[in-house]
């Protein structure tokens, strides 16, 4: 089952018929349970044709009503990505996952204004989207990679989350949900959220998480962690070797101000009780060491 | 994107924001005559350069005839200017600002950046102003108001009178600071600015509020709505290697270091620089080739690393999800070859298709290492700059 998606979800696309659009809604349709999954996509003006079988919409509104979905998928250029946020909130979508990159922050900011009190979650943007192994996947992230299992993942990049994905495939712990929240400065779930809803998820033990230089997201879940999180938890911080005031690719990894450094999220961490690793080929093995597996 | 203080000033005086009256110049002979249109008896000379500390370095000097603001700007223009953020070869200067001087009573502080964790606008004032601030919020943060602005009404009268009466203001200036304050966030919100700093906001003698430095960072997500700001752009103040990466798609970034590394993705091209350093070397620099990695973009990526007459050592990190193995495989065959690599290659590869690619390295003729974990290639890569 995991967090946030799973084999009873009902997806809808938006931006299906864009070049990336259709590049992952093939591969997500063909992994695991995927093609009773994504039941509709969106584009405005195309309403009415179809993508592979997959009905095509003008508005998130009338393709929820016609298919009952409950989640949406954006792949939308970055000028229009906070607008098809903000229409699949309004349609009631319960969990929109927005894989575009390069959405402006303050675009983001407006759009997070209007969800307070909607009651919807937002994943991303500028992130891999989220797997529950062998029962679907919305988003760019390899699937072949990933096993169902008891291991909780959650990560602000992209391929360091393959990278450690495969690692505990590797030594045979397999994944519960992998969340990818993205590496934006202002943006929807954060790793607390996610760490919540790991802690009571019946079908997570354990949780792996990810965090990079820049803001306090990783402090502030460490703190929680400290005081109420009941499974164990290895991590791994990257940019320890990042000089302050240099963006590092992701709009939200840098150093600002004497903030956000790599060493002060690993002493929160590790004052949390967290096992945290400073070798990157060694995440999986924390996990082991978190869990007490040989 | 950063812009100059002259720059910041322009557009923050477009928007009705006081500030000191000048005006850029690129010669002494301009300064000179930028010096003579504002009248007067006192002038300051500023070096422009997209860096903090310029004061400290001998980047601004205070005038009092038309000859010595020649003298200041014959000595200031191409001068390296070294300050706390320039590095120990500083930044050539070749812009100046010349403003009127101003008599200044008391020095404040005004700051707007993107509160992450709030997900707003925060204002944050001092009265610590023309300080390193970032001492002052280390060592006494209680110096320092926030106020976390809502995006629906902007920063309202009263919010920014409340600041300006806590930063004990009599009341005519802190009407002006007010009114100062609410067209700063304006003007920050408009043109989609991701850091505004003012230091020192000043109270004159006769009781105007100006800013009398201006720093302005700008979100590069947001530059398409903005081709004025775009417009802005100096080139020279910005790293030719990374300029020259982002021309061709790929995020680049110059470290110390002398081991160059090719990889995907931030997160994971951020990871290998650490676990470079971890096992005894030191990254050259940050390379995210993004999701593509085509021949052409390796081969650009390769080409850039090369420039840096440091490097001993290159190593490719490649966790293909959508890319695949095989196809930057042969990229990377290709452009190793259009290159003439003659230093040390450690490659590793690791995903979709990861056999196939692996079996295309190891048929080329190419002198390169291969290594099928993170650790190995890292201790592959350090071994080899050691020999």
């Amino acid at each position: 089952m995991g967090i946030l998606i799973n084999g009873a979800s009902r997806v809808i696309t938006q931006g299906i018929t864009g070049k990336t659009g259709q590049f992952h809604t093939r591969n997500c349709v063909e992994y695991a349970g995927g093609a009773d999954c994504f039941v509709a996509g969106v584009t405005p003006g195309k309403g009415g044709q179809e993508f592979e079988g997959i009905p095509i919409f003008d508005t998130v509104e009338e393709a929820r009503a016609q298919t009952g979905a409950d989640v949406s998928v954006i792949y939308v250029p970055p000028p229009f990505a906070a607008a098809a946020i903000d229409e699949a909130v309004v349609a009631g979508i319960g969990t929109v996952i927005c894989i575009t990159e390069g959405v402006p922050v303050k675009d983001m900011i407006l759009t997070r204004e209007r969800m307070r009190g909607t009651g919807t979650v937002l994943v991303g943007p500028n992130c891999p989207g989220v797997i529950t192994p062998g029962e679907i996947k919305i988003g760019i992230m390899p699937g072949y990679i990933h096993t169902p299992g008891r291991i909780g993942v959650v990560s602000r990049s992209g391929t360091l989350t393959y990278e450690v994905v495969d690692q505990l495939t590797k030594l045979g712990m397999g994944q519960s949900t992998c969340v990818g929240i993205g590496g934006d400065p202002v943006n929807g779930l954060k790793h607390l959220d996610v760490m919540k809803m790991f802690d009571e998820d019946a079908d997570t033990d354990a949780v792996v998480m990810c965090g990079e230089i820049g803001g306090s997201d990783e402090e502030e879940c460490a703190q929680w962690i400290r005081d109420h999180m009941k499974k164990p938890v290895a991590a791994f911080i990257a940019g320890v070797t990042a000089p302050p005031g240099k963006r590092m690719g992701h709009a939200g990894a840098i150093i600002a101000g004497g903030r956000g450094t790599a060493s002060d999220k690993i002493s929160a961490l590790e004052s949390a009780g967290v096992t945290v690793t400073a070798n990157p080929a060694e995440i999986g093995l924390a996990m082991c060491q978190a869990i007490g597996k040989e | 994107m950063k812009v100059h203080e002259y720059q910041a000033k322009d557009i923050l005086r477009s928007r009705g924001v006081p500030v000191p009256r000048g005006g850029p110049c690129f010669s002494a002979d301009e300064a000179v005559e930028v010096a003579r249109e504002l009248g007067g008896n006192r002038w300051v000379v500023k070096a422009q350069i997209h860096a903090g500390g310029r004061g400290k370095g001998g980047g601004v000097k205070v005038v009092d005839s038309p000859e010595a603001v020649r003298n200041a700007a014959d000595e200031m223009l191409g001068m390296m200017l070294v300050t706390h953020q320039t590095g120990t070869a500083g930044q050539q200067v070749n812009r100046l600002l010349v403003e009127e001087g101003v008599d200044i009573a008391r020095e404040l502080y005004v700051g707007l950046v993107i509160d992450r964790s709030s997900q707003r606008v925060v204002v944050m004032a001092s009265s610590e102003g023309g300080t390193e601030i970032e001492e002052v919020a280390a060592q006494t943060p209680e110096k320092i108001l926030k106020t976390l602005v809502d995006p629906n009404t902007g920063l309202s009268q009263n919010e920014a009178l409340d600041m300006m009466h806590k930063l004990e203001l009599e009341p005519a200036q802190a009407e002006e600071g007010a009114r100062f304050l609410s067209l700063l966030f304006e003007a920050f919100w408009e043109t989609d600015a991701s850091l505004a700093e003012i230091n020192p906001l000043v109270i004159t003698t006769d009781d105007r509020v100006m800013a009398l430095d201006a720093k302005f960072n700008f979100d590069d997500n947001a530059l398409f709505r903005h081709p004025d700001i775009v417009a802005m752009r100096d080139t020279d103040e910005e790293d030719p290697a990374e300029l020259e990466a982002s021309a061709v798609g790929l995020s680049y970034i110059s470290l110390d270091g002398n081991i160059g590394c090719l990889v995907n993705g931030a997160g994971l091209a951020m990871a290998t620089m650490d676990i470079i350093k971890l096992y005894g070397g030191e990254p050259a620099n940050f390379l995210d080739v993004g999701g593509g990695a085509t021949t052409d973009q390796v081969t650009e990526a390769f080409k850039i690393m090369l420039r840096n007459p440091d490097l001993k050592a290159i190593l490719v990190n490649i966790f293909g999800g959508i890319m695949q193995c095989d196809v930057v495989a042969e990229g990377l065959v290709q452009a190793a070859g259009v290159v003439k690599l003659k230093i040390p290659l450690v490659v590793r590869l690791e995903g979709t298709n990861v056999e196939r690619g692996r079996k295309i390295l190891e048929k080329s003729d190419l002198d390169m290492m291969t290594a099928t974990t993170m650790a190995e290639a890292a201790e592959k890569v350090v071994a080899a700059t050691r020999n």
